[in-house]
């Protein structure tokens, strides 16, 4: 996983609200059984509209999503994730988040940055007026910056140790296999397993 | 110190507790299939990493398999490649799986019940948002993305803080006629898609408790459109009732020591939750949704709403555009709306008793001319049972299609679809834009409806047909 530590780049406003994972990337794309090449499902649906933010040229290689409230609801599929990483974006931003979108992203190293709704729009306005405006999203500080103000988010300590050190869930957790392995002797015997039964 | 059911659950399941990191939870059963798990054995194999219990992991295939001609070769390249992948990880991990053609297939969420591998008290979680359906035991079950799903397959484990607690209490008994899907689909419009945020919610009271099991896995299923993690209801009676005799419930002594624990996870009388809502169940009536997400729903006997009357700028957006996607116009009864298509099935409503229920009311009636009925039972096992019970006649005889076990239009990731524009009334639980095929028009709705709603063309419940 990249490490994190400050972001700097051009913003994609997206005047949506609840945009479920289903418009981020619709079920058709989700066939793939490798890991990467996502990004031509990213918003299908909403692409076929030459009009639509993500096609306009001004926007290109924008890395930063700015979106409206309840973003990522829907299926839990992380390939939402992959194609929006697939497509360039390290930083999504929007009021609110559906959990286990915030949660898939903060593991897969795609930072979501909750901030109030007041200062979306600013942020949805002022890249309007200025799609070459830079916003900088700075982890260690907790603050997203831009020329048109700064505003701190809050991001648990952990995640954000984790995030800036690029660490990967499993490794973190093998460390504790002896803890695991002390707990495994103690479940009750009469927790189901999913071996045929009389086959142990 | 007194404990919800869900702070029980997890407080059994905790491996490690480091203060300001997340728990170490301990999963007792993982379910797979074939969408979600692919680049998870992948993620696996380019670490050089095994399963570390493939005996509490089991595979199903459901999401994009073929629900007619399943003994033919899977026609879709990308499905057939899906399907295939499942079958070579499982055989190469050593993970148990039940193929297309097995009897044991099905929808995963209905399987893992259907077998008794679900149990009270247990921590289940699977590559799908609606594992919430096992809540309906009082095991705390939850989707995952799949990096998780990574993780359970080489740890077993997951690291995860505490949710909130949310307590919906429906007070009362249910009018006759008004389903758990109703109640469900209430609930949602009240709360909003956000509204569970954060929370795992128990669902309590009166009506609850009345409700069968399979209702009850109706009710949990749907959590995840309230935006909550998880769905639980306390285990009871009927729970144990449901379990006891499954192949993989405990017998003898282990059955004896099981219940006694089971006993103890109902929340304790002075728990505290994070948020109550209540709920008159004797207010509710059937319910059908006439937006793009589960929470804009209204009574069937209501009309269109006006996105005017919202007071929220965004939600009127949201309200507009979804009037505009689904064809509607704001005013107009809900029972002139015509569908094209009917869909009974899904992990919401495609178990016996949703078969059931919708058969009763097609019995001796006919699926209205230019409507298409398909009927796809939840899993192989649902569908010898309904046609032990003579249920595919009756759905035939109507004109109605029976189909083989999958989660077919529930999402349109196999070849049952609706063309754009095509309307339907569906026993799923997304309405979202395009889930049930490109520009598809999706009113949810209880099997009861759809139903009556096949018969008469438009969107109808049973009592319109007397
Ligand atoms: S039936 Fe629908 S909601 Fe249920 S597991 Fe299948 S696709 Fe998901």
């Amino acid at each position: 996983m990249e490490k994190f530590t400050v972001h700097a780049g051009r913003a994609l406003p997206l005047r949506r609200s609840n945009v479920d994972t289903d418009q981020i990337i619709p079920a058709v794309y989700l066939k793939r059984v490798t890991r990467s090449g996502f990004e031509d499902g990213l918003f299908a649906a909403w692409r076929a509209d030459p009009d639509f933010v993500l096609n306009r040229p001004e926007h290109e290689g924008a890395t930063v999503l700015v979106a409206g409230p309840d973003f990522g609801t829907g299926s839990s599929r992380e390939h939402a994730v992959w194609a929006l990483q697939d497509h360039g974006f390290r930083v999504v931003i929007s009021p609110r988040f559906a959990d286990i979108f915030r949660g898939n992203s903060l593991k897969g190293g795609l930072l979501t940055v909750e901030l109030p709704v007041d200062v979306v729009e600013r942020l949805w306005s002022d890249v309007e007026a200025d799609p070459e405006l830079v916003i900088v999203v700075d982890l260690e500080r907790r603050e997203v910056s831009w020329p048109g103000g700064t505003a701190a988010f809050e991001l648990d300590d952990y995640t954000r140790w984790r995030l800036m050190e690029g660490l990967d869930d499993i490794g973190l957790t093998l460390r504790a296999a002896d803890e695991i392995a002390a707990f495994e002797l103690d479940r009750p015997t009469f927790l189901p397993t999913t071996r045929p039964r009389g086959d142990g | 110190m007194d404990r919800t059911l869900a702070e029980k659950v997890w407080d059994a399941h905790v491996v490690r507790h480091v203060e300001g990191e997340p728990d170490l939870l301990y999963i007792d059963l993982h379910l797979l299939h074939e969408v979600t798990s692919p680049q998870a054995f992948d993620g696996l194999r380019a670490a050089g990493r095994q399963v570390r219990r493939p005996d509490l992991t089991v595979a199903t295939e459901d999401h994009n398999v073929p629900t007619v001609d399943i003994d033919r070769p899977i026609a879709d390249p990308v499905s057939r490649t899906q399907v295939e992948t499942l079958r070579r990880n499982c055989a190469e991990f050593g993970v148990p799986l039940f193929p297309l053609g097995d009897v044991d297939q099905g929808i995963v969420h209905v399987v893992g019940p259907q077998l008794g591998l679900t149990q009270p008290g247990m921590t289940v979680v699977c590559g799908d948002s609606h594992t919430s359906t096992h809540g309906a035991f009082g095991a705390l079950a939850f989707g995952i993305g799949t990096s998780e799903v990574e993780h359970v397959l080489a740890t077993q484990t997951l690291p995860l803080r505490p949710f909130k607690t949310m307590a919906v209490t429906v007070e009362g008994e249910l009018p006759a006629g008004v389903t758990a899907k109703d109640l469900i689909l209430a609930v949602i419009a009240r709360i909003g898609t956000g509204g569970g945020q954060g929370h795992v919610i128990e669902y309590r009271g009166e009506a609850i408790r009345g409700l069968s099991m399979e209702a009850r896995m109706t009710v949990c299923n749907m959590s995840i459109e309230a935006g909550a993690r998880a769905g639980m209801i306390a285990p009871d009676e009927k729970t144990f009732a449901f379990l006891a005799g499954r192949p993989h419930a405990p017998t003898g002594v282990e059955w004896h020591a099981a219940l006694a624990w089971w006993r103890t996870l109902a929340t304790d009388p002075d728990a505290r939750f994070d948020t109550e809502v209540v709920v008159d169940a004797t207010q509710l009536s059937p319910f059908v949704t006439w937006g793009t997400n589960p929470g804009q729903g209204v009574p069937l006997s209501s009309t269109v709403p006006d996105p005017a009357a919202l007071t929220d700028a965004s939600e009127r957006a949201a309200a507009e555009r979804a009037l505009e996607y689904m064809g509607l116009t704001a005013g107009r009864p809900m029972r002139d709306i015509a569908v094209d298509t009917v869909f009974v099935g899904s992990c919401t409503n495609g178990r016996l008793e949703d078969l059931r229920s919708a058969a009763d009311v097609v019995r001796g009636r006919r699926v209205a001319d230019g409507v298409r009925m398909l009927v796809v039972p939840g899993s192989v096992r649902v569908r010898l049972a309904a046609e032990a019970e003579g249920l595919h006649e009756v759905f035939t005889a109507a004109g109605a299609e029976w189909r083989h076990a999958g989660c077919s239009m529930c999402l349109g990731m196999n070849p049952d679809q609706l063309a754009p524009g095509e309307r339907s009334a569906s026993t799923s639980n997304r309405n979202f834009e395009g889930r049930q095929g490109k520009g598809g028009r999706t009113h949810l709705v209880s099997p009861q409806v759809a139903a009556a709603t096949a018969v008469v063309g438009r969107l109808a419940s049973p009592a319109d047909l007397v």
